[in-house]
Parts: structure tokens; sequence; C-alpha cells
């Protein structure tokens, strides 16, 4: 059967060329190459700026990484071979960073995508106020994020006049020092305020794509509500949830504003991105800080690979 | 298995079922939803709150701003954004600003011809290059920044705004791209078609047909690369000093080790981040479907 179908279409091709080479306006011919010619006219300057800005610095870095090259003595300059990556490897400091990007990045992403779930599921419902609160809980996310790190650590997690110590305290706990005991975990509180937002908006539109004559018709089967949202609206927003996931991880990945204003990398909180920073700016090391840039962009790789081809599963399923 | 005998059924069993049920369990069903609303308000309050106390702490004294338990009523002043302004926030406020709108319009010049191109013009590979455009959003800040900054510093162009202004034009490009790709791709083919038959010219097409119908996605596009222009902290710390520095940098100067500093940091904050919280909440369906790369309507 499929060899019946297959053939057909490969037998009437030909067939609709030559009738269309027959018809055959040359002049059809040109227009679509001044269309191409256009169109390539169109792109061009995008992605000339698109390569110089972004894509050429990434080769110098490749380069740089295969340096040895400190900002102190610039003039003592060589060819290092791998030495910069065995370095990166070697010297301690890139195993705890990975460590801490893995628990900084991983515990905001969980925690931001449960409560943007929780928050989803609640403003799925008609209610009161529905836009408002809406509106209100996406505020988070349009917060400079230098200015909510601020406000976080120095008004909210501070130990004896902060507001998360103040809410704790009237539930009977003692005060906790935030800032100076668990810098990692105000990083992650910070990151997962501003997150849960995004998370909330994309899986929001998943739950409400889902279509709902389906969700009537299981109803109507008599589904009670935790079946229908157990197997048939969580599968639904898999899809979602993973771009969520993709999408976050390419963001925190290379998160910054939070460790270089709340910690400076102390106490667990030295993430891939603040080592390169530092490595690169404060200890001048060209060669080995480009190595971890291009570490960097390896880890980074993968996540928006997945997340890109989510992107187009989700386009293709809609389309 | 068919949907019309499913269809008619709600209308015969739900009567049926709220009869046997009987009124109390109405009521129960209309309690359990005014508890998960109330729930739902208590959740939202709670995220909202960190910018609520920000504006009121930004209106108290210094002292009323580290007294504990906090104060919640009080004589608000305007005293402290006075103060804001005083040490020069001005400045840092319109270099933000003249970096955001250049960097944004350019951005816009360049990524709606382009998209145009991916989306309705035939060329060749298109998927390629929407692919790579896209990349370039994925590719970390640490993957460019060293020979940058070494380029920069030796062409004398830190704390420069146009540097700064070209590097956030290469951030939000590909951004913008993906987001008025989708737009264009909804213009039905068949306008493109009848501006054809008029003989419109292919520029007048894209500038004088499509454009205006895809309008309020572009001024969306427009307003998400701003706010990212606007918020970016990474290279206007390490690439500005005085001149050129911008307000997210700026902030972390209110931070005083011996005095008190809560109630100035939180009105230079409020200052900094409401113009964008005020845009991106009467934007924000446009809004949503751009920061999920247009991924969802």
């Amino acid at each position: 059967m499929a060899g019946t179908v297959e053939e057909a279409p490969t037998i009437q091709a030909p067939k609709n060329a030559a009738k269309s080479k027959k018809t055959g306006l040359a002049d059809l011919k040109g227009q679509e190459l001044a269309q191409r010619k256009f169109a390539r006219k169109l792109i061009f300057p995008a992605l000339v700026a698109a390569i110089l800005i972004t894509q050429v610095p990434f080769l110098a870095t490749i380069y740089y990484s295969f340096q040895d090259w400190n900002l102190a003595r610039p003039d003592d300059r060589s060819f290092a071979g791998f030495s910069n990556y065995v370095a990166v490897i070697t010297n301690g400091a890139f195993l705890p960073s990975i460590w801490a990007t893995i628990r900084i990045v991983g515990g905001s992403m969980i925690l931001s995508l449960i409560l943007g779930l929780v928050l989803a599921v609640l403003l799925d419902r008609k209610f009161r106020g529905q836009a408002l609160a809406r509106t209100l809980l996406i505020t988070p996310f349009l917060v400079m994020p230098a200015a909510a790190a601020l406000i976080w650590k120095y008004s909210l997690l501070e130990v004896n006049t902060g507001m998360v110590n103040w809410g704790l305290g009237l539930v009977g706990i003692e005060p906790i020092a935030w800032n100076t005991d668990h810098p990692a975990m105000t990083i992650v509180f910070t990151l997962t305020w501003q997150y849960t937002p995004f998370m909330m908006l994309i899986l929001l539109a998943g739950l409400q794509s889902q279509a709902g004559e389906i969700l009537e018709a299981a109803d109507v089967d008599g589904a009670s509500a935790f079946q229908t949202f157990r197997f048939m609206t969580l599968p639904h927003l898999r899809t979602y949830a993973e771009l969520a996931i993709l999408l976050g991880t390419v963001f925190m990945i290379q998160v910054f504003d939070p460790i270089n204003i709340m910690t400076k990398g102390a106490g667990n909180t030295k993430t891939i991105a603040y080592l390169l920073y530092e490595r690169a700016f404060i200890g001048q090391q060209v060669g080995e800080a480009a190595a971890y840039g291009v570490i960097t962009v390896i880890l980074t790789i993968v996540f928006a690979t997945l997340a890109l081809r989510t992107m187009f599963k989700i386009f293709t399923e809609e389309a | 298995m068919s949907t019309a005998v499913e269809t008619t059924r709600p209308q015969t069993t739900q009567p049926a079922r709220a009869e046997r049920s009987g009124s109390s369990k109405f009521t129960k069903r209309k309690v359990v939803g005014y508890l998960i609303t109330l729930l739902t308000w208590v959740l939202v309050l709670l995220f909202f709150f960190p910018v609520l106390w920000m504006v009121i702490t930004s209106f108290k004294t210094e002292g009323q701003a580290a007294t504990f338990p906090p104060e919640f009523f009080f004589t608000p002043t305007l005293d402290r954004y006075a103060e804001v302004f005083d040490r020069g926030m001005a400045l840092y406020l319109l270099n933000s600003f003249a970096v955001a709108v250049l960097s944004t319009i350019v951005v816009m010049l360049l990524a709606i011809p382009a998209a145009y191109a991916l989306s309705v013009r035939p060329i060749a590979r298109w998927q390629d290059g929407l692919f790579f455009f896209i990349s370039t959003k994925f590719m970390p800040i640490a993957a460019s920044i060293i020979p940058v900054f070494l380029l920069l510093r030796s062409l004398n162009l830190l704390d420069n705004l146009w540097a700064l202004g070209l590097l956030y034009l290469g951030i939000n490009l590909p951004l913008a791209v993906w987001m008025m790709r989708s737009f264009f791709a909804e213009v039905p083919i068949a306008v493109v078609e009848a501006a054809q038959i008029d003989g419109a010219s292919y520029s007048r097409e894209l500038w004088r047909v499509s454009l205006p119908i895809v309008a309020p996605g572009a001024a969306a596009a427009a307003l998400i690369c701003f706010i990212f222009a606007w918020n970016e902290y990474f290279l206007a710390n390490l690439l500005t000093a005085v001149v050129a520095r911008t307000t997210p940098p700026f902030l972390g100067s209110f931070v005083d080790g011996r005095g008190q500093f809560l109630a100035i940091l939180s009105a230079a904050s409020t200052i900094a981040v409401l113009p964008v919280i005020i845009a991106g909440w009467l934007a924000q369906k446009r809004l949503v479907r751009g920061l999920a790369m247009g991924a969802v309507k």
C-alpha cells in the first residue's frame, strides 16, 4: 500500500513541472530570482551584525584559551596547548564551581517550576480579580535583577530588620542569619522569586492551549478533577514544562547579577559564570578564563539544543 | 465514539446530578471555591510583597526604615527621592534610557527585514537562518566577553555608551528576529498577494503592507528589547565606570558600610524598576509570548 501511495506523486511530479515550463513564463522565473535577491538583501545586515558581535568574539575566546596570557604581564604571551584546560580541571576551583552552579540553578529551577505550576493551575480558574492577580504575579520577572538582589539582601533577608525574619518570628521561628550563614539560599530565593512568574506564564499558556471539549468529555465520562489533571493535563503540560526548564536553565546558567551583588562568590555560590569573571577581570588570567568560557559554551549548547528541539516541537504541534 | 452524543449529554446529566446531591453539596463546592480563591490571592500577594515593601520603604526616613518590628503606618516623605537625585542618578537614568532606546531602534531596523525574509520570502534554507539567529541568543556572554573587553580597552572605548549599545544590539537582535518572524508568519498570505497584484514593490510590501499589520507585535518586541537593555547589569558593570555608567550598576553605590541606607536604596530601586514594571503590565499578553521566544501564544 505504501508503494502505491508513494508512486503516484513521483509520476505526477514531472508532468506538473513540464506543464509549468510549457506555460513557461521566463518572467516568473525572473520574478522569483528578484525575490530571492531581495530576501537576501533583507537578511544580510542582521546576519553580519549577529556574526560580528557574537560569533567572532567566541572564535577569539577559543584562540585565547590556548594562550598563556596574564594581563599583568601583557608582553609575556605564548602558545599554551591544552595547559589552560588542564589547569582549569586540576586547580580545585572548577569542580566546586560546577557543583555550585548545579545546586543554585537546579534548586531555583525546581522551586520555581513547582511554584509556577501551582500558580498556573490556580490562575487558570475563573475568579474575582483574575486579571489583576496575573498582573501582580508577573511583576517579579520585570524587576531589574540588580535591584531585586539588593532589596532581597538588605531589606528582606537582613538578620535584624528583614521582613523574612519578621514573618518567621510571627510563627515563632528564631531569626536566621541568611546572608552570612546561608548565602547559597539567598541566591536561590532571589532567583526563584524572579523566575517563578516566567515558569507560571509558560505553563499557563500550556494549560490554556488544552482543548476545552476534551476536558468536558472527561468530566462527563465521570473522571474526577484529580484524574483529569493527572492523566490528561499533566501529560499535555509536559512539553511546556520541558521548554520552561530548558529556557530557564539557559538563562540561569549565566546568572551573574545576584552573585556579584549578594555574595561575591562566598559560601558555595561561586558558579562557573562568576568564576570566569573573577579569573579574567580580577585575576587577569586571560587564557585560563577563556578556557572557562569555552567550557561554559559547551555545557550551554547541550541545554540550548534540547530547548530548540522542544520549541520546534511546540511549533509543529500548533501548526 | 460519537462526539455528538457526548456533547449533548452534559445538559441532561448536570441537573440530575445537582438534584441528587442536593443543595448542601452545592454550597460546599462554593466554599471550596472561595477557599481556593483566597489561597490564590495569598500566594499572589506574597510574591508581590517584596515590590510593595520596596515602594513603601522608599517613603520612609532612614530611621523608620531600620526599625524592628517594621513600621506599617508612618507619615510618608519624598525626601529620599530628592536625595537620590542629589547623588546624580539623573545622569545614569538618562544613560540607561539612551542606550536602551538607541540599541532597540537599531535592533528593530535590522530585525524587521530579516524576520520578513525568513517568514514570507522564499529563501533557501530559511530554517537554518532562523536556527542560527536563535542559537546566538543562547550563547552565554561568558563566551565572548574577554575578547570584547580587551578590544574595547585597546580602542579606548571602555566607559563608552556607543560601545555598550553595540553589545546590547548583539544581545537583543536574535530575540527580535525570532519574535518578529512569528508575527509576520501570521499575516494572511492573501493580503501580500493582493499587494503584489496591485504592483507594489517588494520593499513597499514589507514596510507599507505587512508591517502595519504586525505593528502591535513589533511594539511588544521593541519593548522587550528595551527591558533587557534597561535591566542589563553584567556588561554595564564591567564596561562602564563614570561617564557611561547605567542605572543597574549605579544602584549598588547606595549600599553604605557604616550608615543606614535602606530607604534611599529603596527609593533609587523604585525609580529604576517602575518604568519597566508599568510598561510590562500594559503589554503583558504579547510580552509573555516574546519571553517564551514565540513558542507560546
